[in-house]
């Protein structure tokens, strides 16, 4: 077992538009990308529990071609509205850190 | 000779800087065209709405001189987009009178294009009326009445306003609010090479140097040929690599591999990602499906209330064990006190953010039993009144996280420690997002009418 952080070279999130959140991870090498892809540990159900949303407005998409992964859901609050607090929506990728891939 | 085209993006945004030896060392490589992406809907809705530049003035000035001098001087068109920072009339207006500044104080010539973006209300009602605006990301069916309470409305063009201005000679091109990559997408289309990687390029520019280690505001490189698009960054600190260049290919949209733009769907699903030295990248295997129908989106904000805020702190260890009913003991006492002098509970919102418990991530933080040391707060009214009211509440807040009483308080003079004097803060009027709809257009240019100047 691995810690994501230690595994991934990139982990962040960011606005896709004012409305959704888009979270990325990636990683350096095909072999570990192919291995964390076949864990199956990343998967929409795990961003739905991690940011408690329906695992029905999770868009999940690995992406062989950059050894990437990536979720789209929505926002808490859309950018700017009353009670967001992350406008860029920039440092909402912390709770992924921590997540063990069995690799 | 092959085919090519190359470009040189200054920075992500115009006003973010960039070295002035970047920009020369792009120069050196003799691109056709350069430019910079000036703005974004990410900094949230405040600069639509209040038509202010999301970069200062100053620093703006600064990128535009430098830039306007470069291309002029080269011979070669200078094209931005989404000017000011949300690409509306005031947005534009600021940009264009500044390159009129410049170009008499630097005594350069030349013809310079202004693309507005605005859309007055009359129209996008016209629009409605043809049943051909449908909603993004889960957002209401678009209506009249939220059409008549928008603040300021912009379409977001493609590439053919930027391809009309470039064809009738225009060596400045200033745009309206576009589509990040549509300005790039123009220049290489213009230059007969196919839309997959004109508008990979694109995508790639917008950002200037970000697809480079170490990230950066500075200045990108990109070759474009048939087949592919090489990037490199100008300067020698800053490298691209695969990696690199495939984590930016996943900024800011939802899907890694569709990315939906004006005419079309770039698929990226098969790229690949080369390095062609040790700091540049080629990219190949894009692919681009035209729409069967041709649409831009349409982005709008409306006025929510006036924003007043003011930041504390509290190192008490008594005060930080109670903290959920202390704070609902100074909401009460709000509520009492602000219904006194005519603030109705409906009529402001009052945000007590917590800073060292859940201020970043507010209901999704997963760390919910955390005990620190010390909180942060920022307090804050948000009045569909006035200023002047969500200030007078606001000071009520204030007044009561320092002095509302515990059980078990020992810090019998006050709670929180203000780093401020004065402690509160009026920020001014609060927008939000209402429109965020795409529009079927017949004509690409037709929402976005260009206007001529000679300097």
């Amino acid at each position: 077992m691995a810690l994501l952080k230690n595994v991934a070279k990139v982990c962040k999130s960011k606005n896709a538009g004012p409305f959704e959140l888009t979270v990325d991870v990636v990683f350096d090498t095909k072999e570990t990308f192919q291995r964390v892809k076949a864990s199956g540990v990343l998967c929409p159900a795990l961003f739905a529990r991690l940011y408690n949303v329906p695992e029905g407005h999770v868009l999940f998409t690995p992406y062989d071609a950059a050894f990437a992964f990536k979720a789209t859901f929505p926002r808490l609050v859309p950018a700017g509205d009353f009670g967001d607090t992350d406008v860029y929506g920039c440092q909402q990728h912390a709770p992924l850190l921590d997540v063990e891939l069995p690799i | 000779m092959t085919k090519e085209i190359r470009l040189l993006s200054t920075s992500a945004i115009l006003g973010y800087g960039f070295p002035e030896a970047s920009l020369k060392a792009g120069m050196e490589r003799q691109p056709h065209v350069i430019g910079v992406d000036g703005g974004s809907v990410d900094p949230g809705p405040h600069y639509l709405g209040s038509g202010k530049p999301f970069c200062s003035p100053i620093a703006i000035r600064r990128d535009l001189r430098l830039m306007l001098n470069a291309a002029v001087r080269a011979g070669i068109p200078v094209v931005i987009g989404t000017c000011g920072g949300a690409g509306g009339a005031p947005h534009l207006d600021l940009v264009a009178g500044m390159a009129r500044e410049i170009a008499r104080e630097d005594g350069l010539h030349f013809k310079m294009a202004l693309i507005q973006a605005e859309q007055d209300k009359a129209s996008v009602k016209r629009r409605i009326a043809t049943g051909r605006v449908s909603p993004l990301a889960h957002q209401p069916t678009l209506t009249d009445e939220t059409i008549d309470r928008s603040a300021r409305i912009v379409g977001m063009m493609g590439p053919e306003p930027f391809i009309e201005a470039l064809d009738a000679g225009a060596q400045v091109v200033l745009a309206g609010r576009a589509s990040d990559p549509a300005s790039w997408a123009a220049a290489a289309t213009r230059a007969q090479l196919p839309p997959a990687p004109a508008w990979y390029a694109g995508k790639m520019l917008e950002c200037g140097a970000t697809p480079s280690i170490p990230k950066g505001h500075d200045c990108l490189f990109v070759t474009v040929r048939e087949d592919h698009v090489e990037c490199e960054p100008t300067n020698p600190a800053r490298r691209c690599m695969p990696l690199s260049i495939a984590n930016h290919s996943l900024h800011e949209n939802s899907s890694p591999i569709h990315h939906i733009e004006p005419g079309g769907m770039l698929d990226t699903s098969e790229c690949r990602f080369e390095a062609v030295s040790d700091r540049a990248v080629r990219i190949s295997g894009m692919r681009w499906n035209p729409a069967e129908r041709y649409t831009v989106k349409f982005e709008g904000v409306e006025l929510a209330g006036y924003r007043s805020i003011c930041v504390c702190g509290t190192r008490d260890p008594l005060l930080i064990g109670r903290l959920d009913d202390f704070i609902a003991s100074v909401r009460g006492e709000v509520a009492t006190k602000a219904a006194a002098f005519g603030a109705s509970p409906d009529s402001y919102r009052l945000g007590i953010r917590i800073y060292g418990r859940d201020g970043v991530m507010a209901a999704r933080e997963p760390l919910r039993d955390a005990m620190p040391h010390e909180l942060g707060f920022v307090l804050e009214v948000v009045s569909q009144q006035s200023q002047e009211m969500a200030s007078a509440v606001l000071g009520m807040a204030r007044t009561n996280m320092l002095h509302t009483d515990f059980p078990g308080r020992l810090c019998r003079e006050g709670n929180m420690a203000f780093p401020f004097s004065p402690s509160d803060i009026e920020v001014g009027p609060v927008y939000r997002f209402s429109v965020y709809h795409v529009a079927e257009l017949d004509d690409p240019t037709e929402p976005f009418p260009i206007q001529y100047e000679t300097l």
